[in-house]
């Protein structure tokens, strides 16, 4: 009877999709390789088929786009240092199942509050400056965190818009900030050009050298607090379950609020060093849509500080590779770069999937049983 | 164990990035081949999709055609933003390219473009419109500008034959005039400072030189690019009875604003800047006003070449051919081309100067600059301050500047004693609605 019923439905599908439980860690980079490796042969049919190059020498070209020179790599290190802060930023708050797509204004918000010390307190002595560029940036970043946060935990508001239209009104807030800066010009330049008053100071021969640093330091930190604390536990609880973290005794608001605090204030640690180490301005262009591609880079690693720097290389090294090719070919501008780039992330995306699932095909010998 | 791995991949990956870092140097020479040692860096703001940039990427191919300079000795960066990418990208044409000269074209670019001069005291770096290089004290810093508002007199002019013949004709409405019978014309600038308020006061009186009632309503943007905002601008303008909209923005947003006002049978004309605007509004488009940016690049690649020292300012008019007016659109008056042809040969020889005091009347009340008028309101002495200013907290000096008496032998002298225009003067006619 049973049999009967289910050769009348179709009986088994083809193929199912089953989750993959405890893959081994060989295994699942196994898969990411040959992902890497597959997107490679496609750009490479992609490029011969629309410019005819050679794609050999578009992949060298690429890899110049991160490692030409001393400076290049410097500048990809700075760069994935701060999509990996943002990463970090973001890490706890994604942990918890709040989605906080917000960063780039708290890490705009947290810019413009140190370029607002550095034009007003440009007085004060060199270390007083830089410690309340810190705090004003770690405050902005904050409040542009908590305040969806209060939203969620007393009205439960939907985070993702709230958090979402923040950034817009955070870039009209740039906007109109620096068109009042600019003055009498059209554009502001670096801001305490001649006294390089709260400019990083250089190490090495480069003021990025510092966010690097800070930044190391802070994923370093992230990582234990989310493995190792208390506060890292309760996240991983409320993310799981709001109710069994009630049933728990945890105070999910409270939760909630102080996460969203530190995420806040780390993407206004971003800002801070952008502000300071790099620009030595700000515009809408400072968060450079970090914000948004930290989320990508959060989600992948699954929140795990290491496996976010390597993401984070990852975007940067393709973003800049897309670049250098640009420029390099007139044959392949712009577009014709990002859609390559576009290609190999949704091959490494794609293969999180086989990492997590896989194919279950219906055998002949399962066929006969059932007939 | 897999957090381990993890890790190794991490060092790894910075060893990696360690041991890339060691042979930089030696793939660069090979780039600086040809017949001469000239290799150039480009730093745009735009790509050709965007009248400005275009413009520049024309001048340039233009010189490098003009004097055999090869396709792999330019090395060109688009869409540069201007923020610490400019430096970055700046630090990479030296340091990856060997190049030995740099040229950004944008005025944001500028304080980037000097960090890296400091940084690079043997290469040449050019700041295209900046304004500080000459006080700046890098000796390698280097700006240039055109007179291009002597093609936006010469466009003002083209405007102004249209308006006689409308006025001729009768087609202008009551709309059309303000309160005191001056027909109303319109203007869609970026930004409030010199650059644009000299190329919209040259362009008014051009306007005027034919039509003597006239008045200005100038909108500004605040973006030197945004097709959406230059075109709702002009919207605005038109529908308040502006006839013609002049602009000092990169996009064809007023152009196409200009083209549908006229298909709806509104009398609206536009007056374009870099491009030839007929493309986007055949009936509308009068002219362009444009430079000739070749011939600067052409002295610039020559000098270099030949190992000699930048101008640190440069700027040159039609009496070098640097500025034009694009084709005249089929909507132009009949006559015109004569009436410009002769304007561009008195502009030429000198005996026709933009800002003839005569011409105008300001009020003392200026920001910034410190001017005096005789008795019917025509200006005497205007005293500038080229001094280059940080304004975020008012304004704070950081190079310091001479403070010059720019009228001579009866006339504004711009771009005579720095290449970037100081014209700041708000003269009586035309209003700022913004």
């Amino acid at each position: 009877m049973d049999k009967k019923q289910l050769k009348k439905s179709g009986g088994e599908p083809l193929v199912r999709i089953a989750k993959r439980e405890g893959v081994p860690f060989w295994k699942a980079w196994g898969v990411r390789v040959i992902a890497v490796i597959l997107a490679l042969i496609v750009c490479a049919i992609f490029i011969y088929l629309v410019t005819k190059l050679n794609p050999i020498q578009v992949y060298k070209v690429m890899l110049e786009g991160s490692f030409k020179s001393k400076y290049k790599v410097l500048c990809t290190l700075r760069d994935t240092a701060l999509l990996l802060g943002i990463g970090v930023a973001l890490a706890p708050a994604f942990k918890m199942r709040f989605w906080n797509i917000g960063a780039e204004g708290q890490v705009l918000m947290g810019g413009l509050a140190t370029a607002a010390v550095m034009v007003y307190c440009n007085e004060l002595p060199a270390w007083l400056l830089f410690v309340v560029m810190l705090a004003a940036a770690l405050c902005a970043g904050a409040i542009w965190g908590l305040i969806p946060a209060i939203f969620k935990s007393k009205w439960d508001t939907n985070e993702t818009l709230i958090t979402l239209m923040m950034n817009y009104v955070a870039i009209n807030i740039v906007l109109c900030v620096t068109n009042l800066w600019r003055g009498e010009k059209s554009s502001m330049g670096t801001i305490n050009m001649h006294t390089k008053a709260g400019w990083f100071p250089e190490i090495f021969g480069y003021r990025f050298i510092l966010n690097i640093i800070i930044i190391f330091v802070l994923a370093i930190a992230m990582f234990i607090y989310l493995k190792r604390s208390k506060h890292g536990f309760e996240i991983s609880v409320v993310g799981e379950s709001a109710n069994t973290a009630k049933y728990a005794g945890i105070n999910v608001k409270k939760v909630i609020i102080r996460t969203m605090l530190i995420s806040g204030a780390i993407c206004g640690i971003c800002g801070f060093i952008t502000v300071a180490g790099r620009d030595q301005t700000i515009s809408t262009a400072t968060a450079g849509g970090y914000g948004f591609t930290a989320i990508i880079v959060a989600w992948l690693a699954k929140f795990n500080s290491f496996y976010m720097a390597l993401i984070s290389f990852l975007l940067i090294f393709l973003e800049n590779g897309a670049a250098q090719i640009a420029s390099a070919y007139s044959s392949l501008n712009d577009y014709a770069a990002s859609i390559i780039t576009g290609i190999i992330l949704f091959f490494i995306l794609g293969s999180e999937f086989f990492v997590n699932y896989r194919f279950v095909f219906r055998t002949k010998a399962a066929k006969e049983v059932k007939g | 164990m897999k957090k381990l791995l993890a890790m190794l991949l991490c060092l790894a990956m910075v060893l990696s990035l360690a041991a890339c870092s060691g042979n930089t140097e030696n793939d660069t020479k090979k780039d600086g081949n040809g017949a001469n040692n000239l290799k150039v860096g480009v730093i745009l703001v735009g790509d050709e999709t965007e009248g400005y940039t275009l413009a520049h990427i024309n001048g340039i191919k233009a010189a490098a055609s003009n004097l055999g300079i090869a396709d792999n000795q330019i090395v060109w960066n688009y869409i540069v933003a201007e923020d610490s990418s400019c430096y970055d990208k700046a630090v990479e044409m030296v340091e990856n390219y060997n190049c030995n000269l740099v040229i950004s074209n944008s005025y944001g670019h500028q304080a980037f473009m000097a960090q890296a001069a400091e940084r690079y005291p043997d290469t040449a770096f050019v700041a295209m419109t900046g304004d500080f290089a000459a006080i700046c004290g890098s000796e390698n810093m280097h700006n240039a500008f055109t007179r291009v508002y002597e093609s936006r007199y010469v466009s003002g002019v083209v405007a102004g034959m249209k308006l006689a013949e409308l006025v001729e004709a009768g087609a202008l409405t009551n709309a059309n005039y303000d309160a005191d019978g001056n027909i109303k014309i319109g203007y869609v600038g970026a930004f409030n400072y010199a650059e644009v308020v000299s190329g919209y006061t040259a362009f008014y009186l051009g306007i005027k030189s034919i039509v003597e009632n006239v008045a200005m309503e100038v909108t500004y943007t605040s973006s030197w690019f945004n097709i959406d905002a230059e075109a709702a601008a002009a919207e605005q303008l038109i529908s308040d009875g502006c006839v013609i909209i002049g602009q000092h923005a990169d996009s064809s947003g007023a152009p196409s604003a200009c083209q549908q006002a006229w298909q709806n049978g509104t009398v609206a004309y536009s007056v374009g800047y870099n491009v030839d605007m007929l493309d986007v509004a055949p009936d509308a488009a009068l002219t362009s006003a444009t430079n000739d940016w070749s011939k600067y690049y052409t002295y610039a690649f020559k000098t270099v070449m030949e190992g000699g020292k930048l101008d640190t300012d440069w700027a040159k008019g039609y009496s070098d051919g640097a500025v034009a007016v694009t084709a005249l659109g089929k909507s132009c008056a009949a006559g015109t081309a004569e009436k410009v042809a002769e304007v561009e040969a008195a502009l030429k020889n000198g005996t026709l100067k933009v800002f003839d005091t005569s011409k105008f009347t300001a009020g003392t009340d200026q920001p910034y600059c410190t001017v005096t008028v005789d008795a019917d309101g025509h200006v005497t002495s205007c005293k500038v301050d080229l001094s280059y200013y940080d304004y975020t907290n008012g304004p704070q000096l950081v190079y310091q500047g001479d403070t010059i008496e720019a009228i001579k032998d009866g006339a504004f002298a711009e771009s005579e004693f720095r290449s970037a225009p100081y014209f700041s003067i708000r003269i009586d006619g035309i209003t700022e609605l913004n």
